[in-house]
């Protein structure tokens, strides 16, 4: 009995955290919803606009304000808004006239593989040559991967993206151009994913497969690029900070071979705070890029979310809003998650 | 760890620079396939696929080929009308009865054969939906109440349409070419109908034509593709696919043309123009559009609506200048509200820069050292050059502009709400003919801030009774030559006095590659023809 006791207070205990846990991420999505929300409908754009252009006569101008509830004061609005999404019920895109969901789903792959490859990228350059920068500090390794960083910090994106498609599309002939596919393959696939590369591997579609892979692979390097300048200098500094631990100088006087001490040791506690770090550049390219999106002609999430905001279409920037939300939310915890399994501290209750 | 990471980064290099190979060795410099014409264009602003709503630049291009109308005009002879599901028409002699005869065994793509049933179906939906454009048809007096006995089926293949007025008959048959009269299928349309809505929520991503080419897809954003219609009555189309890609870049556009990824670029800037101009596989081709550019000036600003200023920021721009760089290929100056190709068109353009004649003119006005404005300006080019470009000329007679970048729906609202000083901006004619901009620039029946129509001249506060009268009258008169001298005389008036600086017509430029025959652009939207291109 009394075991059972403990046992249920634990239960309740537990119970309390996924209560508050669940409460914390309703009221950030919440307060998200209600941010985007306010600001759409204070920013001097009449949505209406979007819908009927330029043209249209005053009665029918009348009649959409009253059919998108514009007429209805703006705390009414929101809630007729949240109560929908509760439903499940996103609303369309006045720009698209789909549901919005079904526009994020097809925007949405395309930044992800971007976005993926674009950090498997940039992690893994970025972070050896972090390392490599930290230990030869001051030499001249630090001194180019500082230069690199530097261009891919200050370097305009736009700029930078059409240079490289000039020089390795259009000159040298070694990727594909903008876009996502060839022509030629576009009505011979059948999205079941919405990730390309996948999709294509799936269908056994191999000519295809290496013509998305073309096509992606220059925008990828350019958010690597760009990624890879962040984490490479996270990656530095964190790695310093290591190095001039005790437990390194211990290291070295229990005679430790340097490369062991490096890769072994400092870089495992350097990883702790290098994973939110990823994480979060992660989470910044999954937003979409827009500029990298606007050179490619990459119909991904960054374009789509610009794109209804200049129309003022709140329910396709409140649909991307959400899923942008959650991307940094789930990231979050994973990094958490992560965080867990690297710090045998953090595991201790 | 030493063990294992070296070689795991060791891997990840090798698998980069695989891949790297790999994607070289792909087909990238692959041209279009030879039975498909890809066109690299910016179609974010086509919002439906319903010829009854659909009423954005691309969306006329694509409603152009997939739809079929009573009449078109002649392409190459814009004041030709040429029937084109209609055999034959006329019009009563009390000038309100427009009798139409179709061609007989036409189908849609469906196969469903297309009657006069059709005709007035889809006359009657647009009146009855009642969208942007549906004012086209509705001005004839048109509306939800009488439309069903105003717009009647007489026989299979005939049908009769009742104007209110005895209006001048090429102005009842132009705005029929229009997209908003386009024919949809009957049949498949109340088939998908839901709750009454006339089939509106399907069509708005679905298509029901009968027009050479089929709308396949359109994905928003992203690709937009036509397929031949086999059953089209006329001359099919030469390609059996037709795809747009949604290129908002011209830079990038330039590429993909430069490269053969696309056959046809169509957003070019004046300096992709310049640069493609030296390459032998790609050509260009230009037509004047219906879009005429102007700056306006807020006649409720009591400085700018003194005649003597509205005189003098019209000498107070160097068209000059402005048409030798900042519209080089993409425009004509022009300084009428009609553009060439509309009925009675002016050509006149008197105004040129003449900083002193404006100091004399400011000085009568009592600002003889100018003063302080703003205007609203959309950050995209060339109107921002442009604008750039007037508030030098105009400081030099003392007139201080300051320049207010916005996005295009921002600085629109703006406008709309009468709220700016200055504001540059552009007018696109919404059917083939002179009432289109008339009743925009040179008609204002209400000036109060609530008034139920709200035409430029509105936007501008700019009343005028008479002319309003002037413009009335003109279309009201069925015979064409004294209609042509009506519209020559509003126009003269309108240069002497409105509030309107009208800088130049458009031009639009399409870069093809050399193996692309038969691209010719319309005069409008919605008469750029693509089912007339081959690829040899």
């Amino acid at each position: 009995m009394p075991t059972g006791g403990r046992h249920g207070v634990r239960l309740l205990r537990a119970g309390d955290l996924v209560g508050r846990f669940l409460l914390a991420i309703l009221l950030t999505y919440l307060g998200l919803l209600a941010v985007t929300f306010f600001i759409g409908r204070v920013i001097p754009i009449d949505p209406v606009l979007a819908i009927v252009g330029d043209r249209a006569p005053e009665h029918v101008i009348a009649r959409v304000r009253e059919e998108l509830g514009l007429n209805k004061p703006l705390w009414e609005q929101f809630g007729i808004y949240v109560m929908k999404v509760l439903q499940g019920d996103f609303g369309r895109s006045v720009l698209t006239s789909n549901p919005v969901m079904q526009d994020i789903r097809r925007a949405f792959p395309a930044t992800l593989e971007l976005a993926t490859l674009g950090t498997i990228i940039g992690a893994g350059l970025g972070v050896p040559l972090g390392v490599w920068a930290a230990v030869r500090r001051g030499r001249l390794p630090d001194q180019v991967v500082r230069v690199m960083g530097l261009i891919g910090y200050s370097a305009p994106i736009f700029w930078l993206g059409l240079m490289a498609l000039v020089v390795f599309y259009a000159r040298l002939g070694w990727v594909a151009g903008p876009g996502r596919i060839d022509i030629v393959y576009e009505y011979t696939l059948t999205p079941v994913t919405g990730l390309l590369l996948l999709d294509t591997a799936m269908a056994g579609e191999w000519q295809a497969f290496g013509n998305v892979l073309s096509h992606l692979i220059l925008p990828a390097s350019l958010l690597g690029y760009f990624s890879l300048a962040y984490i490479s200098r996270m990656t530095r500094s964190f790695m310093l900070n290591e190095l001039g631990q005790e437990y390194v100088v211990a290291a070295r006087a229990k005679g430790l071979s340097e490369t062991r001490i490096i890769w072994r040791h400092a870089l495992r506690n350097a990883m702790v705070p290098l994973v939110t770090v990823i994480a979060l550049s992660y989470a910044g390219l999954l937003e979409g890029s827009v500029l990298t999106e606007t050179v490619f002609a990459w119909p991904g999430l960054g374009l789509y979310i610009t794109n209804s905001l200049q129309n003022a279409d709140m329910n396709a920037v409140l649909g991307g809003t959400i899923i942008v939300g959650s991307i940094f939310i789930g990231l979050n915890l994973l990094s958490d998650l992560l965080y867990r399994i690297l710090d045998p501290r953090t595991r201790a209750r | 760890m030493n063990n294992t990471t070296l070689p795991l980064v060791r891997r990840l290099l090798g698998a980069a620079l695989l891949a790297t190979l790999a994607a070289g060795a792909g087909p990238s410099a692959a041209a279009t396939p030879k039975d498909t014409l890809v066109i690299a264009w910016a179609i974010d602003d086509i919002i439906t696929m319903d010829p009854a709503e659909s009423f954005e630049i691309s969306a006329g291009e694509i409603m152009g080929n997939a739809y079929d109308r009573l009449i078109r005009f002649d392409v190459s002879d814009p004041s030709r009308l040429i029937g084109d599901t209609a055999k034959s028409w006329t019009v009563s002699p009390d000038g309100k009865t427009y009798s139409f005869e179709l061609k007989d065994g036409l189908k849609f793509a469906s196969g469903n054969p297309l009657t006069a049933e059709d005709v007035a179906f889809s006359l009657q939906r647009a009146v009855l939906l009642d969208k942007t454009p549906a004012f086209i048809l509705t001005q004839f007096g048109f509306t939800k109440d009488n439309v069903k006995d105003k717009i009647r089926q007489t026989g299979r293949l005939t049908l009769q349409l009742e104007t209110d007025k005895a209006y001048a008959p090429t102005f009842v048959l132009n705005c029929l070419t229009a997209n908003v009269a386009a024919i949809v299928d009957k049949k498949l349309v109340l088939s998908k109908e839901a709750n009454g809505d006339l089939g509106y929520g399907w069509l708005k991503t679905s298509y029901a034509g009968s027009g050479p080419l089929k709308i396949r897809e359109w994905r928003a954003n992203e690709i937009l593709a036509l397929e031949r219609n086999d059953n089209y009555y006329g001359e099919k189309s030469k390609l059996p696919r037709v795809i747009y890609r949604h290129v908002k870049e011209a830079a990038t556009q330039r590429l993909l043309l430069e490269k053969g990824d696309v056959d046809i670029a169509r957003n070019l800037t004046p300096q992709d123009l310049a640069a493609v101009a030296t390459n032998k596989d790609i050509r260009t081709t230009s037509t004047p559009k219906g879009t005429v550019y102007y700056f306006s000036l807020n006649q409720k600003n009591p400085t700018l609506a003194k005649p003597e200023v509205r005189e003098a920021l019209k000498w107070l721009v160097d068209y000059a200048a402005i048409g030798d760089t900042l519209i080089k290929n993409i425009g004509v100056v022009h300084q009428n509200f009609l553009p060439v190709g509309l009925l009675g068109a002016s050509t006149e353009n008197p105004y040129k820069l003449d900083v002193e004649k404006a100091k004399a003119l400011l000085a009568k006005a009592g600002v003889p050292n100018g003063f302080k404005v703003t205007m609203d300006v959309r950050t995209v080019q060339p109107v921002q050059g442009i604008a750039e470009a007037v508030q030098q000329t105009a400081k030099r007679a003392g007139i201080d502009i300051e320049i207010l970048p916005g996005d295009g729906k921002q600085t629109l609202t703006k406008y709309r709400a009468r709220q700016h000083d200055l504001y540059i901006g552009q007018w696109g004619a919404d059917y083939w003919d002179p009432h289109t901009n008339a009743d925009t620039f040179a008609r204002n029946p209400d000036n109060a801030d609530d008034a139920k129509s709200k035409p430029l001249a509105w936007r501008n506060a700019w009343a005028i009774p008479e002319l309003t009268k002037k413009t009335d009258a003109a279309v009201l008169e069925r015979d064409a030559g004294k209609r042509k001298a009506m519209y020559e005389e509003i126009q003269a008036e309108f240069r002497r006095t409105s509030p309107f600086v009208m800088l130049y017509q458009q031009t639009e430029v399409a870069a093809f590659r050399s193996d692309v025959q038969g691209l010719k652009l319309g005069p409008t939207s919605d008469t750029t023809y693509m089912f007339r291109v081959s690829k040899s």
